[in-house]
């Protein structure tokens, strides 16, 4: 693998003789490779599942197998990634998931993923190499330990059953057991040494199959240098946009404020009358002004958004729909902000099509968080037929997305119903819990 | 009339102050932070008040959660919540508890004096004043198959006013016909409402309560 070549570097080595932590080490080392053994079992089964699955994929039922153990061999390499990262003293990180719509269609993106394929092969890899190289790891130290004990043993057991024939010699009395002990000076130094070191490379080989291969990051990086120069395309055009309309609406109405005033401090005495009806001009053209800021600021972070986190400008939104629209939020926390605002953009402008295009008569908002990642579907009982490869709407929220390394689905079949999906990788903040529902 | 004012804006409080008491209401406390209105609307003293949306700590919905909480612990107190922009969940939280005594306003609408006190005086009453704007959001998204489909159009049209907080002969000059319709219109909005029969003043609450729930 090519990415050993570079992960090689990092890993402190493990204290040696004399240095405190040591033996600790050495313990928890021992303890880890005894982890690893045992977690063969299920490596063992799922990697059986897995490859069952995929062989009997022609019947139909075998795709049915699939949808439910990859995901589950994915989870397991996930512990691994993190076992073994903490080994390497790094982070192992996860290849990008893809989620696509349907379940044949999520098949399909399976296929094409590298990573999956290799999940697989580290699935075969820690069930046979990785596996001896664990229990090696172990061994050592379970040679230790019986040499250790062996005179005890041999002590407390019936005569014979501890007596040992080495051909030149045969071991048969309590004095001679003690010299077991001699073979303490082999399996202590390779149990002192080895083990880190199979313990390591078992690491490394975790790694090299685990973490993303350097395609998958050169093909990643792509994406988001063309999703990143989108962005500030988009962020551009977005403040040209407030300049414009400020310098139309509100900054107009602001002068023009300026000058009834002005006017009505010269009328004021000769003409009281027409001062009045200035002044009164002048305040509706302060409302004006701020009715424009007011319409601008919801344009760039709507209040309520502040306010009341993701959950309750959804639900606010919602009010103000012509499709009855209920909301179902289910965050344990607030995203960051600018997801915040990406998202409520995000269905704001979904939503907008469901009332102008869709022709339904319900709408629902799902909101929710699975410790990575937060999800948002926006469903209606409309006619179907949105394309986001037609028209401009779902493309530009699809590429706003992009920015944050969301991904959109569009389900909609022509005759309805559409579904939108939205995810986006993201942590909540605050455990203030968030849960709350309402109905158009 | 006592009145307390809460409001972070110093600006804005001191221009409220002023703005009242010229017009003869007498303001017992004017906080600018959530603790501080917190602890002036305790004191049972106070007939009206008028609050900020947004105030410190957070500078998010603080000055409504207060206004709410105070109206959870002495029902019926009126409040008159202000607002840079207004919002039909915000109306929702406000008269949820079906209780009326209370006003929800853009923060524009202070430039109106006359018709700003007049508004005050009719929440410390017991009326609902809905801003124009949440009434306008309500008007467009009313009537998505529930019992709002029962009323006509003109009825309709009452019950925006009435949200407004206008008094019927306010409504009757606006729509050009005799108090005595409106009245009729009126009635006829409670009978298709199914509400429950009260005083006349209740019902309206109720009946505006009613339309922002959307039932």
């Amino acid at each position: 693998m090519s990415s050993t070549a570079t992960t090689t570097a990092g890993l402190a080595p493990p204290p040696r003789w004399g240095e405190p932590g040591a033996v600790r080490a050495r313990l928890q080392l021992t303890a880890w490779s005894f982890a690893y053994v045992l977690l063969a079992v299920p490596a063992l089964i799922l990697t059986i599942l897995v490859t069952v699955s995929l062989s009997v994929a022609v019947v139909g039922v075998g795709l049915f197998l699939l949808l439910i153990f990859v995901p589950l061999l994915s989870r397991f390499a996930d512990v691994h990634r993190a076992a073994s990262g903490r080994l390497l003293g790094r982070e192992i990180p996860r290849p990008q998931r893809r989620r696509a719509g349907s379940p044949l269609k999520q098949l399909k993106a399976w296929v094409n993923e590298p990573a999956r394929w290799r999940e697989l092969a580290w699935g075969f890899m820690s069930l046979s190499i990785g596996w001896v190289m664990a229990w090696l790891a172990l061994g050592w130290f379970l040679g230790v330990v019986w040499y250790l004990v062996f005179p005890f043993v041999f002590w407390v057991s019936p005569d014979g059953v501890f007596d040992n024939n080495y051909g030149f010699f045969v071991l048969d009395t309590q004095a001679e057991a003690f010299a077991e002990w001699i073979f303490l000076l082999v399996a202590l130094p390779l149990w002192w040494y080895v083990t880190p070191a199979l313990m390591h490379w078992r690491a490394l080989l975790d790694e090299a199959l685990l973490a993303p291969s350097r395609a998958e990051l050169t093909r990643r990086v792509a994406g988001l240098t063309e999703s990143r120069a989108e962005t500030i395309d988009h962020s551009a055009a977005e403040i040209r946009r407030i300049e414009r309309d400020l310098h139309d609406g509100a900054q107009a109405r602001l002068v023009s404020l300026g000058m009834s005033l002005g006017l009505a401090e010269q009328k004021l005495k000769e003409d009281p009358d027409a001062a009045a009806l200035l002044i009164q001009e002048a305040r509706e053209a302060a409302g004006g002004a701020l009715g424009d800021i007011r319409s601008v600021v919801r344009g760039i972070h709507p209040p309520v958004l502040a306010d009341r986190g993701l959950g309750g400008a959804v639900q606010a939104l919602a009010l103000d729909l012509d499709v009855p629209t209920s909301v179902l939020v289910d965050l344990p926390g607030r995203p960051p902000s600018p997801v915040e605002s990406a998202v409520y953009f995000a269905i704001s402008e979904a939503l907008a099509n469901v009332v102008k295009h869709a022709g339904a008569t319900r709408a629902t908002v799902e909101l929710s968080h699975d410790g990575e990642r937060l999800r948002a579907r926006v469903t209606d009982n409309g006619t179907g037929g949105a394309d986001p490869r037609r028209g401009t709407g779902l493309a530009g929220l699809q590429r706003r997305l992009a920015a944050f390394d969301g991904k959109m689905v569009v389900d909609s079949p022509l005759g309805g119903p559409t579904t939108i999906e939205l995810e986006l990788p993201c942590a909540l903040s605050s455990a203030r819990t968030m849960r709350s529902s309402a109905t158009d | 009339m006592r009145v307390v004012i809460g409001e972070d804006h110093a600006l804005l409080r001191d221009g409220l102050t002023r703005l009242l008491e010229a017009s003869g209401f007498t303001v017992v406390a004017a906080a600018a932070d959530a603790p501080g209105l917190t602890a002036a609307l305790a004191q049972p003293d106070v007939d009206v008040a008028v609050v900020d949306v947004r105030m410190p700590p957070t500078l998010t919905d603080e000055g409504l959660r207060v206004a709410i909480a105070a109206r959870a612990a002495r029902p019926g107190l009126p409040v008159l919540v202000l607002s840079q922009y207004v919002e039909q969940l915000y109306a929702r939280e406000l008269l949820g508890s079906g209780q009326g005594g209370v006003g929800y306003l853009l923060k524009d609408r202070v430039a109106d004096v006359a018709e700003f006190v007049a508004s005050v005086r009719q929440v410390a009453g017991g009326g609902t004043v809905l801003d124009p704007e949440v009434v306008a959001a309500l008007v467009s998204t009313a009537g998505r198959g529930s019992r709002l489909d029962r009323l006509t159009p003109r009825e309709a049209e009452v019950l925006a006013l009435m949200a407004e907080g206008r008094s019927n002969s306010a409504i009757a000059g606006r729509l050009v016909v005799t108090e005595k319709a409106i009245s009729k219109h009126i009635g006829n909005i409670f009978d298709k409402l199914d509400l429950p029969l009260s005083d006349d003043d209740h019902r309206r609450v109720l009946a505006v309560v009613a339309w922002l729930q959307g039932e």
